[in-house]
C-alpha cells in the first residue's frame, strides 16, 4: 500500500514540533562538536548529519507511512551514492 | 483540471507522489555528484580545506539552517492544515514558509556580498593566488550553494504560484505535496552543506 496514511491531525502536528526541536537541538550539537577539534567534528559530520536528514525525510517527507515502492526510489538513489563513495573511499584508502 | 479528471478518471495521489520521488531521486544523484567531488578533493587538500574554512562566516550558516527548519516545519504543517480543511491556516502557514524562504536568500545575499567585498569570487585575482586546495573549496562553496539558492528560488516559486493563483485549496492537496516534498529536500541539502563548509574549520 503505497497511499499516505497520515496519523491522527493533532498528534501529526505535535510530532513535527518535536521533530522541528530535535533538529535544532542537532544542530546545536554539530556546531558544539566541530568546536572540540577535527576528530569530534569529523564524527559530528558522520553520525549527526545524516540523522537529522534521516529526521527530514522520515516523518517531514512523509516516508515513515510510505509503501515499499516510494521507499525503494529513494534506497535506489541513495544506495547508488554510497556505493560511489564506498568505491572512493577505497581508492583514497590503497593509493 | 488535473490529467485524471479531463479523462474522467480517479485521482491517483500515488501517481503525482511517484512522479515526484522520481524527479526527487535525479536531485539527490545531483548533489550526490557535487558531494563526492567535495570528498574527494577534501581528501586530497585536508589542509587546505581546513584553513578556507576560517574564512567562512559559521553564525550566518547556523542562523541560515535554524530559518530553513523553521520553514519546513510551517510546509509540513500548512499540508497538514490542508488535508484537515483548513485552507485559511495552511495558506498562512505556507505564506510564513515563502517569507522564511526569502530571509534565507536575505542572509545568503548578504554573505555571498561580503565574499565578492573580500575579492573572494571565482576569476577574482585573490583567489587565483591562494592555494590550489583553497580556490578549489572557495570553487565548490559558491558551485553547491549557489545550486542550492537557486534550487530555494524553484521551491519559493512554487509556493508564490500556490498562493497566488487562486489560493489554496483541498483540490490542490497534492501540488502542494509535491512543492513541499521538494522543500524538505532543498532543507536536507542545506543540513549537509552546514557541516561541510560553515563548520569545516
Amino acid at each position: 500500500m503505497d497511499a499516505a496514511r497520515p496519523a491522527s491531525p493533532a498528534s501529526a502536528d505535535r510530532t513535527y514540533l518535536r521533530v522541528w526541536a530535535a533538529l535544532v537541538a542537532l544542530t546545536g550539537l554539530l556546531v558544539l562538536v566541530s568546536r572540540l577539534g577535527p576528530a569530534p567534528a569529523l564524527a559530528g559530520l558522520l553520525t549527526v548529519t545524516p540523522l537529522k536528514a534521516g529526521l527530514v525525510f522520515w516523518f517531514f517527507m512523509h516516508l515513515r507511512e510510505a509503501g515499499a515502492l516510494l521507499r525503494t526510489v529513494l534506497l535506489a538513489a541513495l544506495g547508488t551514492l554510497v556505493i560511489f563513495f564506498a568505491l572512493l573511499f577505497a581508492d583514497a584508502a590503497f593509493r | 483540471m488535473s490529467p485524471e479528471a479531463a479523462h474522467g478518471l480517479p485521482p491517483d495521489p500515488l501517481r503525482a507522489r511517484l512522479g515526484m520521488w522520481l524527479f526527487l531521486a535525479t536531485e539527490i544523484t545531483l548533489f550526490g555528484g557535487l558531494l563526492l567531488a567535495y570528498a574527494y578533493l577534501r581528501l586530497r587538500h585536508p589542509a587546505e580545506f581546513h584553513r578556507a574554512g576560517a574564512a567562512m562566516n559559521a553564525a550566518l550558516g547556523v542562523a541560515n539552517t535554524l530559518v530553513l527548519l523553521t520553514s519546513s516545519l510551517t510546509a509540513a504543517l500548512s499540508l497538514s492544515a490542508l488535508r484537515r480543511g483548513l485552507p485559511a491556516r495552511a495558506t498562512g502557514l505556507l505564506a510564513g514558509t515563502l517569507g522564511l524562504g526569502l530571509g534565507f536568500l536575505v542572509v545568503k545575499g548578504f554573505e555571498w556580498s561580503a565574499k565578492i567585498h573580500h575579492g573572494l569570487y571565482p576569476g577574482s585575482s585573490r583567489l587565483a593566488a591562494l592555494p590550489p586546495g583553497e580556490q578549489v573549496f572557495f570553487g565548490l562553496y559558491f558551485t553547491m550553494t549557489g545550486l542550492h539558492a537557486l534550487h530555494v528560488l524553484a521551491g519559493l516559486s512554487v509556493f508564490a504560484a500556490l498562493l497566488g493563483n487562486g489560493g489554496l485549496t483541498r483540490a490542490r492537496t497534492a501540488f502542494l505535496e509535491n512543492g513541499t516534498l521538494f522543500w524538505h529536500l532543498v532543507d536536507v541539502v542545506w543540513i549537509l552543506l552546514l557541516p561541510l563548509f560553515y563548520l569545516a574549520a
